[in-house]
């Protein structure tokens, strides 16, 4: 088990190193996301007034764009240098470098929420502040199930023709029911009285869709990145 | 199989001829009318469809794990049938909900995870279709991921408040609507297990072909 964690801790790590070293990922998904939420501020915002409940859909449906785009990145830079194999070859268990994988995706997506949702909030007058510890816990709970299921396709992936077209295609009729969750909870936060029944009883429905997610993933990870 | 292949064909063909007669002597539905009859074809396709989706994620599941090809060809043929009752279901419904609610589709849980599992099958056909080498893997996972969310569809529309009937309909239909129910469900069963065992089969004849091709090349 201590192995597992280092193994985990030191792919994550290494992620993280490249990352802050070029930011590159970093810098254009947050811009991305970003444009996302503008793009739909220009679509949805008539004289100053945006559409009932639109703040919660745009913030996870930029999440998820963005969530997509990040993923591809990370995959493709292991790609370009051909050093997934030599990941896949180091003595160690495969589902550790699975989960440091999916630590390196889970923290660079937690800093473009960070961005994200003072932006949606500031353009689509969303009370986000009211409840920013559900909040927290309602975009940590859905991130992990979105990023779960992405880690996995796109490892597997990086080894298809028309990876960039087949990620979406892929994550999004699995990872629908975590988007339906996550902007149903957002939607009951943000009423006038925010309604914590209901977004406790989303959230519980997310926790319950990471442990199936993440249990697969881990079960499946090794069989399918093996050649 | 192969021998038991023609009068089971000619039995379900037969089962197909009797079963519009069978619903037409039902008792009409007393709210519904007519319209209620496409019940009779709407969920043994359903049931097929969640038949289809256990039968891909198990054989794609052995594949993985086993590494066995001959399940692989198996959850194709699954995928392919889930892909096609899917779409009766999702064409059925609707004409039944526009008579029955007044609108063609809802958004509610029930109708929303079974698009959802529909498409995660199409998603599954794409891959394999056009995912270039290796993409029997890509797509077992997508079929595991389609299986899980199964219980999901079924669970959905008992949990949640929803206009679609719950799943104890089944169980407490009138007397004179059992009969013709289970008629046409086993007539789909008996359907679905001939398209499965001859789209199997063909798998088979297509991976031989290729054999041969291969074998001729060198």
């Amino acid at each position: 088990m201590r192995q597992f964690l280092r193994v985990a801790w030191i792919v994550m790590r290494k992620d993280l190193t490249v990352e802050v070293r070029s930011r590159e990922i970093l810098y254009t998904t947050v811009f991305f996301a970003a444009s996302c939420v503008l793009v739909f501020a220009f679509a949805l915002v008539r004289e100053g007034r945006p559409m009932e409940d639109a703040a919660a859909g745009i913030l996870w449906i930029a999440i998820a764009f963005a969530g997509t785009l990040a993923l591809g990145r990370t995959f493709e830079r292991e790609r370009q240098t051909e050093t997934l194999r030599a990941l896949m070859l180091a003595p160690s268990d495969r589902p550790a470098i699975y989960v440091g994988k999916l630590l390196g995706i889970l923290i660079l997506l937690a800093v473009v929420e960070v961005v994200l949702v003072p932006l949606v909030g500031l353009l689509f007058n969303a009370p986000f502040g009211g409840s920013l510890l559900w909040l927290a816990l309602l975009l940590a709970a859905g991130t992990l199930g979105f990023a779960s299921v992405g880690t996995l396709f796109a490892a597997m992936l990086v080894r298809a023709r028309s990876r960039d077209v087949l990620l979406p295609v892929l994550l999004y009729p699995i990872t629908i029911p975590i988007i339906i969750a996550g902007v149903r909870g957002t939607v009951a936060l943000l009423q006038a009285v925010p309604d914590e029944p209901m977004a406790r009883f989303w959230g519980a429905l997310l926790v319950f869709f990471d442990v199936v997610f993440v249990t697969l993933a881990l079960w499946t990870f090794e069989p399918l990145m093996t050649e | 199989m192969a021998k038991a292949y023609t009068p089971l064909a000619v039995l379900a063909m037969l089962l197909f001829a009797i079963a519009p007669l069978a619903v037409a002597s039902a008792p009409p539905e007393q709210t519904m009318g007519l319209i209620q009859r496409v019940f009779y074809y709407h969920v043994p396709s359903a049931m097929m469809l969640f038949l289809s989706a256990f039968i891909c994620g198990i054989s794609s599941a052995v594949f993985l794990f086993k590494r066995s090809v001959s399940a692989d060809r198996l959850a194709v043929a699954a995928g392919e049938l889930a892909v096609v009752f899917g779409l009766i279901v999702l064409v059925t419904g609707p004409m039944w909900a526009r008579k029955a609610w007044g609108v063609w589709w809802q958004w509610d849980a029930r109708l929303t995870s079974s698009l959802l599992l529909w498409m995660m099958f199409v998603a599954y056909l794409l891959v394999r279709r056009y995912g270039g080498p290796g993409s029997e893997k890509l797509s077992a996972a997508m079929a595991i991921f389609g299986m899980a969310n199964v219980p999901f569809v079924y669970v959905s529309v008992n949990f949640w408040r929803t206009i679609h009937p719950n799943t104890n309909v089944v169980m407490t239909l009138a007397p004179g609507m059992r009969g013709p129910f289970w008629l046409c469900v086993a007539s789909f069963l008996l359907l679905y297990m001939l398209l499965l065992t001859l789209r199997r089969h063909l798998e088979e004849q297509r991976a031989a072909v290729e054999q041969l091709y291969l074998a001729l090349d060198e």
